[in-house]
């Protein structure tokens, strides 16, 4: 096992640089979620770190050794792809062999090896299988036997679960993250879903077009978004953005109403703001905004409700069943004592 | 009132359906008619020929005069003739060495063509060339390449002093058994070269990229990955290039007509020669009929020894 640092990484392709210096700490046994929306850099950052790709400038640490121009197979990691990429014409057991038996490893070590992952994965009774007599899951799993067999310094996976059905990617999600409280191997994991990177990570890392925008444990980065995009990007449904001045009274929404902010931000008097409201964190308050039901979604455990106050669409999601039909007007207000402020041109947090 | 408007003698009355209008919604009926003229040309121009050739040769039939029925004495006096053992011997030879070199080349070239190239698909285009001449024209061409007096590889090779006397191409045994087979690879290369192309380009990039990171180099990426996925396709092809070479005709017939002293007569132009030159109708008739068992073992190793793979099975 290993750490991985990323110093200052950049990748070009030509002339279009896609990645622009990039700096990320991996601890020892760390799972850590690169996420982000498609076209970031995710995925070329860890093919970068598998060796996949060339690193344009900057380096890349596992352990303490610089890799840049170490050959994939000798960097000591395994990775799991979005298509499994599993070897057709092999069985599973000659898959997760493959790469000892290229070593030309002693048989009774594979065996042995192939046997133990086969155990951990429960794929026992499928090791004389092709992988086209396997489901997704099976593939899946079949393909992270693979990277177990190799026992490396680091696992990367490459949007492991999207291309399962939603149910079974809930199932994948527990047992990749259990794998890891069993195994301990420091865990590169790529998705674009930010729930994965919720449930799963030690540690996520939000990119954005080619650069990092906030690193921090889940929970921080839903706490405490440092600018307008992690905001968006964590947390579902999204929060909602809206648009107005600080001033003596709190919040003032271009729509003419007020919220209050807690403590206001020292010498931000009259700065145009965006007010980050999560949805979750939404009440019915007499004394609140009133606001219009639009639409109401309700999904049994919660009712999800669009509404409109001042112009705005303002997105809640509600514990307990609402009675309100669309176009009766609720009174809304913040259950948090903090709000997210973000200064609305550098789309930067404000903090108070 | 209201009802008397109605125009209630506008709808006619639903009738029963006639044996007619069954058959006219009956998709068998339909798919029948639609593959009759695919049929009848087939029969016309392949079953009925065949069955022809097959019949002629158990008769005693000449050119411009009906044979009657002899039994099997034509393939006695074939299999019995100097002249027909050594046909078969040269057309398997021609077979089994151009075959060979075929798929040697043509996967080298596919592999080649696979990576990314410079101007890739003006050389694509190249590579097809031999393809798409038709083969007489390439087998004139080639005709003046061995030509004993002009041939361009000799004097290439006399001007760099490395001979003194031109090559005797197509009048030597050995030496035009080889130029046959080479004209005929020439010709033969980009059919498979291309197919195995498009074979190669079915092969996931993401294979290769775990056997990176397995450790393969590229020569265990070829072994243990890129032939295994593509037997499928070279068992197709090379079935039907074995089929193609064995029957071939056009080459020999320009290049040396089966000469010279029948060191490159093959099954086919013997039989052209004997049946159409010779007038043995009957005899030469026996002689292709002849190429059918070796044919039929050819699609038969190819059928059971190449046919669809374990891995190939199950649901995708």
């Amino acid at each position: 096992m290993a750490s991985v640092t990323i110093r200052d990484v950049r990748k070009a392709f030509g002339n279009v640089q896609i990645i622009h210096g990039v700096n990320i700490d991996i601890a020892d046994g760390e799972f850590v979620v690169l996420v982000g929306p498609s076209g970031c850099g995710k995925s070329t950052l860890l093919r970068m770190l598998a060796g996949l790709e060339n690193i344009s400038a900057g380096d890349i640490l596992i352990g303490d050794r610089v890799v840049n121009h170490v050959p994939p197979k000798e960097r000591d990691i395994a990775m799991v792809f979005q298509n499994y990429a599993l070897y057709p014409h092999m069985t599973v057991a000659d898959n997760m062999a493959f790469s000892m038996s290229l070593r030309n490893a002693p048989k009774a070590e594979i065996k042995e090896r192939v046997d133990k992952a086969a155990k951990i994965l429960g794929l026992e009774k499928l090791l004389e299988r092709y992988p086209k007599q396997l489901s997704g899951g099976q593939r899946q799993r079949v393909a992270m036997g693979r990277a177990i067999v190799r026992d490396p310094q680091v696992f990367l996976f490459d949007e492991p679960l999207s291309n399962l059905d939603a149910k079974l990617r809930v199932q994948m999600r527990t047992e990749i993250k259990e794998l890891h409280q069993r195994l301990r191997t420091t865990t590169v994991y790529v998705t674009h879903d930010q729930i994965e990177a919720m449930t799963m990570a030690d540690k996520i890392v939000v990119m954005h077009d080619g650069i990092v925008e906030q690193i921090g444990a889940p929970l921080d980065l839903y706490d405490r978004p440092e600018n307008l995009f992690v905001a968006g990007f964590i947390g579902s449904p999204a929060m909602n953005f809206i648009r107005g001045k600080l001033g003596s009274g709190g919040f003032l929404a271009d729509g003419g109403f007020h919220l209050p902010v807690g403590a206001a931000p020292a010498g931000s008097d009259g700065k145009p703001v965006v007010y980050g409201l999560r949805p979750e964190h939404i009440r019915i308050d007499s004394a609140g905004v009133p606001a219009e039901v639009v639409v109401l979604e309700p999904t049994g455990s919660e009712t999800q409700v669009v509404l409109r106050a001042g112009g705005q669409d303002i997105i809640a999601v509600f514990r307990e069943r609402l009675t309100a039909k669309p176009g009766e007007m609720i009174p809304i207000a913040p259950s948090l004592p903090i709000a997210h402020l973000f200064d609305a041109e550098t789309g930067k947090r404000l903090v108070a | 009132m209201t009802e008397a408007a109605l125009p209630q003698s506008r709808r006619a009355p639903i009738r029963e359906a006639t044996a007619w209008d069954r058959l006219k919604t009956n998709r068998n009926w339909l798919g029948f008619w639609f593959m009759v003229p695919a049929a009848a040309f087939l029969i016309l121009f392949l079953a009925y020929p065949l069955g022809l050739g097959i019949w002629l040769s158990f008769t005693d039939t000449r050119i411009g005069r009906p044979g009657e029925f002899i039994g099997i004495e034509n393939y006695e006096w074939v299999l019995g003739d100097r002249k027909f053992q050594d046909a078969v011997f040269n057309t398997l030879f021609y077979t089994t060495i151009a075959s060979i070199a075929k798929f040697a080349i043509g996967l080298y070239l596919a592999i080649l063509l696979n990576h990314h190239l410079p101007f890739k698909a003006m050389i694509r285009a190249i590579v097809l060339i031999p393809f798409i001449v038709p083969t007489v024209l390439s087998a004139i061409a080639f005709w003046w390449i061995f030509d004993p007096t002009f041939s361009i590889i000799s004097w290439t090779l006399k001007e760099m002093g490395w001979r003194t006397t031109n090559i005797n191409f197509l009048g030597d045994t050995w030496n035009a058994r080889w130029s046959v087979i080479f004209a005929n690879v020439w010709r033969g290369v980009p059919f498979i070269a291309i197919t195995l192309l498009a074979g190669l380009q079915t092969v996931p990039p993401s294979l290769y990229e775990a056997a990176t990171l397995d450790g393969a180099t590229r020569w265990q990426m070829f072994r243990f990955i890129t032939y295994p996925l593509l037997t499928p396709i070279i068992a197709v092809v090379m079935t039907f290039s074995v089929l193609f070479t064995f029957t071939d005709f056009q080459l020999i017939k320009v290049l040396t007509n089966g000469g010279p002293a029948g060191a490159t007569e093959l099954m086919a132009t013997m039989s052209y020669n004997t049946a159409i030159l010779g007038g043995k109708i009957g005899e030469g008739a026996a002689v292709s009929t002849a190429m059918i068992p070796f044919l039929l073992g050819a699609i038969m190793i190819s059928w059971f020894g190449l046919q669809r793979r374990k891995w190939q099975q199950g649901e995708d």
